[in-house]
């Protein structure tokens, strides 16, 4: 059994109006030294290892878990013990 | 012209649409569950609302259920198809329209009249207006904020795509964009509401033509000789 975390945030150039009022109510709590905060999504999948595990995932993500158009996303895979 | 309006697991505008075809245009029309069988249905309308809660991102988990592999069908036979806000999420989510609705950029849900602008009257949707006409159609969504690369925009711009825009943009769409159809021609995604606006009695009537200039053109091309 293997764990794979995938990380997702918008596309740099991608407006990102979370992450703004994110920076700026921080900025307001007096952390003045953000500069800029992005919001993304963080999925964990436990999934039965096989082959092309890596290149099955790749295909998860562009077809549902990310949207290419405004999405990046990477992702680790480890061993799944204790999940 | 039969109609379905397609209904979802969280769709909320779906009886608002079924009025509008059924009761205001007086077109054949069914309130069609997302698991039934779409083929004695000439035109597909997905209303709005929130299919699956907006899990994951509006409209995509939607956008993978069965009934969309029978939709793509329909639309590469030419036949027309109409997403409206959480439809039109769905739209692109499954790739039958180009770009994403991002969440808007002053992050509030919005739900007010808005004018748009018919950018291209030479649709089977918007036939029954003029180019550059104003008209008022509701807005009601968190997400309506249309992004697309430059690449696709130029594609968009190039193919007359672009059906309807803003006059004033409310979300931070791109190029004001409020509606685009594909470059077949026969299917249109809209963030706005034509289906709220058939009546002269809640606020305007606008809409109701859209829908009249898809039967008009439906009968044009399948039924001249009926």
């Amino acid at each position: 059994m293997r764990k794979v975390t995938v990380y997702i945030t918008l596309k740099q150039g991608v407006l990102d109006p979370q992450g703004k009022a994110i920076q700026e109510s921080l900025n307001s709590l007096g952390y003045n030294e953000i500069e800029d905060a992005r919001v993304g999504k963080y999925i964990e999948l436990k999934v039965e290892d096989g082959p092309n595990l890596e290149a099955r995932v790749t295909e998860m993500c562009d077809k549902l878990l990310a949207n290419p158009v405004i999405e990046d996303y990477r992702f680790d895979v480890e061993e799944a013990e204790g999940l | 012209m039969k109609f379905a309006v397609v209904v979802f697991p969280g769709s909320n505008c779906d009886r608002d649409m079924y009025h509008a075809v059924k009761e205001v245009l007086q077109a054949e029309a069914d309130l069609v569950w997302y698991e039934s069988n779409l083929e004695k249905y000439d035109g597909i309308l997905i209303p709005g609302g929130f299919s699956y809660g907006d899990y994951l991102r509006s409209g995509a988990v939607a956008s993978t259920s069965n009934v969309m592999k029978q939709i793509k069908e329909h639309a590469a036979q030419g036949k027309p198809v109409l997403g409206i806000c959480n439809g039109f999420q769905i739209l692109t989510e499954a790739g039958l329209l180009p770009g994403a609705l991002m969440r808007n950029e002053k992050l509030s849900f919005m739900c007010h009249q808005e004018e748009l602008v018919v950018e291209n009257e030479i649709t089977p949707f918007t036939s029954g207006y003029d180019k550059g006409e104003v008209v008022r159609f509701p807005i009601a969504h968190g997400e309506g904020n249309y992004f697309c690369d430059e690449e696709t925009l130029a594609d968009l711009k190039a193919n007359n795509q672009i059906v309807f825009t803003y006059k004033n943009n409310p979300n931070g769409s791109v190029e004001n964009i409020a509606g685009i159809i594909n470059k077949e021609g026969n299917v249109l995604g809209m963030m706005p509401h034509p289906e709220r606006a058939v009546e002269k009695l809640l606020g305007s009537d606008d809409g109701l033509r859209l829908f009249q200039s898809m039967v008009q053109n439906w009968r044009d091309t399948y039924a001249k000789n009926a």
